[in-house]
């Protein structure tokens, strides 16, 4: 068996450089005469600006340039897009807030960016910023997501005097209605998702050159999808011709769904180069990250679950507030709206009915953060159901087992937007309950009372969408171009950044066309060198640039019969390629792949008239999303002195589809589960409401999960391979994320339950579970004390 | 004002005329072409800007590079060399530690500095000295996994 075919555990090929500290990162790259640029940052959460008195600045030591959003619109600069649409409740088109690259003239978040400061140095531009006076009028602001909408609140934008953005609904609501009427259980909560900040270890970076010759722009950022950056800043920003810039983006420190929304600094960086007729660098200070990266969440759902005397769930009511910011991320939209068919989860629910209000608020835009939109569905339904198992009296888990999807019902059309193409829901419950010895629960949380602890264990069975949207999976693009010397590089319109990309397509590479991987170069994130592509988000980089490889291997394979058949003196219907070979069929006479390759670009050994070289591009769309699901099982410990909980164990196993690489996908796994572990434990970026400031901007106040908050996890793998593209993959990079919001959770409300706590809202730090255990337990005493 | 700082990276000295206060990961980053030492947060709260100065770590964005003078400073470029990595560095690459790379830096500089220190560290030990990097890919366990296995490997 081939080393790099798919499915082996191969060590990644891109480790050796990023250990000896020859990662190519963006801030890595340093241009001959590059100048810097500060960006002056709103210190108000909605202000007017009356003046910028640019003053003593202008004049200040090392100072090149000082743009503001009155020069960008003297030049022309135009608004970022939406690029979801959604309706107001009279029908007309959402209002998509005119989004600068500067503000002109009115502020509606802290860290809005106010002005450019270009300097030879950082800390020339730094100082120069500092003298920038700017007259504000201070207005009234709001940011809490439960209060955008309510009336009497201050209007983020004029035109939205309510601060609905949109008002989405789906699902069938007459049968859910009906449904509740005649359940016999109806258990409903509210849930609030708080609001949390990527925070990639690689800050937002972008170095801005404008070439007068051609009259091009380059961008050098850290992104994840070039393309995807390019045409937006060429349609929206600068309304000239794409072929007139050049996006690229080299090693990446991390993503996390972030580093794909379009941001004002990308442009700035290009607008000042051309400006100033030089390079143009700016690096994102961390707490300049926390208030100006575009955040994620941020949402209040009521929950409503609706039981007939057996347990069987009849319907789901699910009412939602999202709190888009003041801005519309490029995908901020489709995070509130594109993933509610989550919300069905694993479950029969015959009907499902949803409800998505968007509020504009004083907040940075809300965007993607890993998962967009599905951890927030898996934990409405993955709560509700252990809150009912816990009201009506049944065992969570045996409560999830007899409303399940059975395997046998596949492919399944769910009550809410999705039909599931694979998955054995129970199986991969049973083999997690298993793995994590579930029914010693009972003795390690008897153990763990002794020692003074409260024990909790939750589970999550969960299903999110990858490669979709639903109705309109996007494409991904792949090129495969051999060169004389019988080498390949592969072109993938996805992006790495951290997920081990060039590992997987060089096991593409072995799987498909039989070629070693030193053999091999894979190339991405460099719209010139790229022809096309939609980038890396939503899992689907293995699922749709795996489906592009093949068809673009089966072209680089039916080209090369053609020559093999020339070099072989048979007819190219009679070659059969396996493993890297072209061979006459039932002969032993074979020519591999490289030598092939190194014949197309020689005249006399091709058939005369067939084109030169070997190369193919496949621009492909499959036919429909994947659902990766799993299940997953948390046990914590609490110390209800302290209010410190412990996960103590963690069990996950995924349906992932085919698995690539086991080592990349563990890798990913539990990257997922740590950023949903950190969401439901500690992380929270909090606003003041009153003034609208943000009280978590730096990591003293934003709390990461670390080393020591996080237990080894035990991760299985219940392969059921995908119907929706060629190679059976489903994706794995969101589903940490999706199972372990709810997981964790859950096994934190287990450990409350005996102290009358019906649900406990993310995140669990340490002061908050000690107050709710102190209430509670103050609650219980008895009146006469 | 600048002054003449003189200071010895990976064990080839420069003079640099340079603001004593400018935190050393600049001078290694843009005077001294030196990238592998990275900018998390700049304020000493995520450990990705990691060397170390006579063998100990410190966060070189909150390190006055007039502080190293007449000291050795080690970054990752100068911990192994292609042909013979360091331990940390080969354990990483075994346990399959980085995803993106980015706090990478931060982790084998502590580690190297942890098992330079003590050579046999137990897992308490080795979560503590890590406990203040910063890992967005969620990579902690293999991270701690590798540190083990160098520790083993240097024993041998
Ligand atoms: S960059 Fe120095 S500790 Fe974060
Ligand atoms: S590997 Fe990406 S931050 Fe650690």
């Amino acid at each position: 068996m081939r080393e790099f075919d798919l499915g082996r555990a191969v060590p990644r090929t891109e480790d050796f450089p990023l250990l000896r500290g020859r990662g190519r990162y963006t801030d890595d790259i340093a241009l001959p005469r590059q100048a810097h640029l500060y960006v002056l940052r709103s210190p108000h959460a909605s202000a007017r600006m009356r003046a910028i008195d640019l003053g003593a600045a202008t004049a200040a030591p090392g100072v090149v340039a000082i743009l503001t959003g009155k020069d960008a619109e003297r030049d022309g600069l135009g608004t970022f897009s939406s690029a979801v649409q959604r309706k107001r409740p009279d029908g007309t088109a959402n209002f998509v807030p005119p989004y600068r690259v500067l503000a002109l003239d009115r502020v509606r978040h802290v860290g809005e960016p106010v002005a450019a400061v270009i300097a030879e140095t950082l800390s020339a531009a730094k100082d120069a910023a500092e003298l920038l006076d700017v007259d504000w009028e201070i207005l009234p602001s709001v940011t809490d997501t439960a209060a955008a909408s309510l009336p009497g609140t201050a209007a983020v934008w004029d035109d939205v005097p309510d601060n609905i953005c949109f008002i989405h609904r789906v699902g069938d609501k007459a049968a859910v209605d009906a449904a509740f009427a005649r359940a016999r259980h109806v258990v409903a909560q509210r849930f609030r998702i708080s609001r949390v900040a990527a925070n990639p270890m690689e800050g937002r970076t972008a170095l801005g050159v404008y070439d007068e010759r051609d009259g091009r722009y380059t961008l050098y950022a850290g992104l994840q999808g070039v393309h995807r950056t390019r045409v937006e800043l060429a349609s929206s920003i600068f309304r000239l011709p794409t072929s007139r810039f050049r996006v690229v983006s080299p090693d990446v420190g991390g993503g996390f769904g972030m580093k794909g929304s379009a941001f004002p600094e990308l442009a700035l960086v290009l607008w000042a180069a051309r400006r100033i007729g030089r390079p143009v660098k700016w690096t994102a200070e961390r707490s300049e990250s926390f208030i100006a990266d575009h955040h994620a969440r941020d949402n209040v759902s009521d929950v409503a679950l609706a039981l007939d005397e057996h347990g069987m769930f009849l319907a789901l009511r699910v009412e939602t507030v999202a709190n888009l910011g003041a801005f519309l991320a490029t995908m901020g939209v489709h995070v509130a709206t594109n993933n509610l068919g989550g919300l069905a989860g694993t479950y029969t629910t015959p009907y499902l009915h949803a409800t998505v209000t968007g509020v504009f608020s004083n907040t940075s835009a809300t965007c993607p953060y890993r998962g967009a939109g599905r951890p927030e569905a898996s934990y409405c339904i993955e709560r509700i159901i252990d809150i009912a198992a816990r009201d009506i009296g049944f065992d969570p888990v045996e409560l999830r087992r007899r409303n399940m999807i059975p395997a046998e019902a596949m492919p399944y059309k769910t009550g809410l937007v999705f039909t599931y193409d694979s998955g054995e829901f129970e199986k991969t419950l049973d083999m997690a309950l298993e793995l994590a010895d579930w029914t010693g629960v009972a003795a390690r949380r008897a153990e763990a009372r002794r020692r003074g602890k409260l024990y909790g264990a939750g589970l999550a069975s969960v299903i999110e969408i990858a490669g979709g949207p639903a109705d309109f999976p996007l494409e991904e693009a792949i090129e495969i171009r051999f060169d004389p010397t019988g080498h390949a590089t592969v072109l993938a319109g996805t992006h790495s950044h951290g997920q081990g990309h060039e590992t997987m397509y060089r096991q593409f590479a072995g799987h498909l066309l039989g070629l070693a991987p030193e053999r091999v170069r894979i190339l991405y994130g460099d719209t010139d060198a790229v022809f096309h592509g939609r980038g890396t988000f939503g899992s689907r980089s293995a699922s749709v640039g795996g489906a592009a490889f093949v068809v673009a291997a089966r072209k680089i394979i039916d080209k090369g019969k053609i020559i093999a058949g020339h070099l072989l003196e048979a007819s190219a219907l009679d070659i059969e390629f396996a493993d890297g070979r072209f061979s006459v069929a039932g002969t032993d006479r074979t020519v591999d792949l490289a030598e092939v390759a190194v014949a197309s670009f020689i005249p006399q050994r091709v058939p005369r008239g067939l084109e030169l070289g070997l190369d193919a591009r496949a621009v492909v769309t499959p036919p429909g999303p994947t659902f990766p699901n799993g299940c997953h099982v948390c046990e914590v410990e609490i110390d209800p002195e302290t209010g410190v909980v412990k996960i103590v164990r963690y069990t996950v196993v995924d349906d992932v589809g085919r698995v690539v690489n086991p080592l990349l996908l563990k890798g990913q796994i539990h990257g997922g589960i740590a950023q949903g572990a950190g969401q439901a434990l500690c992380e929270a970026l909090i606003y003041d409401h009153a003034s609208g400031q943000l009280l978590t901007g730096s990591f003293m106040d934003y709390c990461m999960p670390r080393a020591d908050d996080l237990p080894s996890f035990a991760v299985g793998s219940n392969e059921v391979p995908a119907k929706t593209n060629p190679l059976g993959i489903k994706g794995a990079g969101e589903a940490g994320t999706v199972g372990a919001l709810p997981a964790v959770l859950n096994a934190v409300n287990d450990a409350l339950g005996p102290l009358g706590i019906r649900h406990f809202d993310m995140p669990a730090t340490p002061e908050r579970l000690w107050r709710a255990i102190r209430d509670a337990e103050a609650k219980k005493m008895p009146l006469s004390q | 004002m600048t002054d003449v700082i003189e200071l010895t990276v990976n064990g080839r000295t420069h003079q640099l005329d340079i603001a004593p206060d400018t935190p050393l990961l600049y001078v290694l980053r843009n005077d001294l072409e030196l990238n592998g030492a990275k900018f998390g947060c700049g304020l000493a709260q995520c450990g990705a800007c990691t060397v170390l100065v006579d063998g100990k770590p410190v966060r070189s964005c909150a390190y006055p590079v007039d502080a190293v003078q007449g000291r050795a400073v080690t970054t990752i470029e100068g911990l192994g060399t292609i042909e013979n990595p360091h331990p940390v560095q080969k354990a990483f690459i075994e346990e399959q530690a980085a995803q993106c790379g980015y706090c990478i830096n931060g982790m084998v500089m502590t580690a190297a500095a942890l098992l330079k220190r003590n050579p046999h560290p137990d897992d308490i030990a080795i979560r503590q000295a890590l406990a203040g990097n910063l890992c967005r890919c969620g990579t902690h366990a293999r991270i701690l996994r590798a540190v083990g296995r160098a520790a083993r490997e240097m024993a041998r």
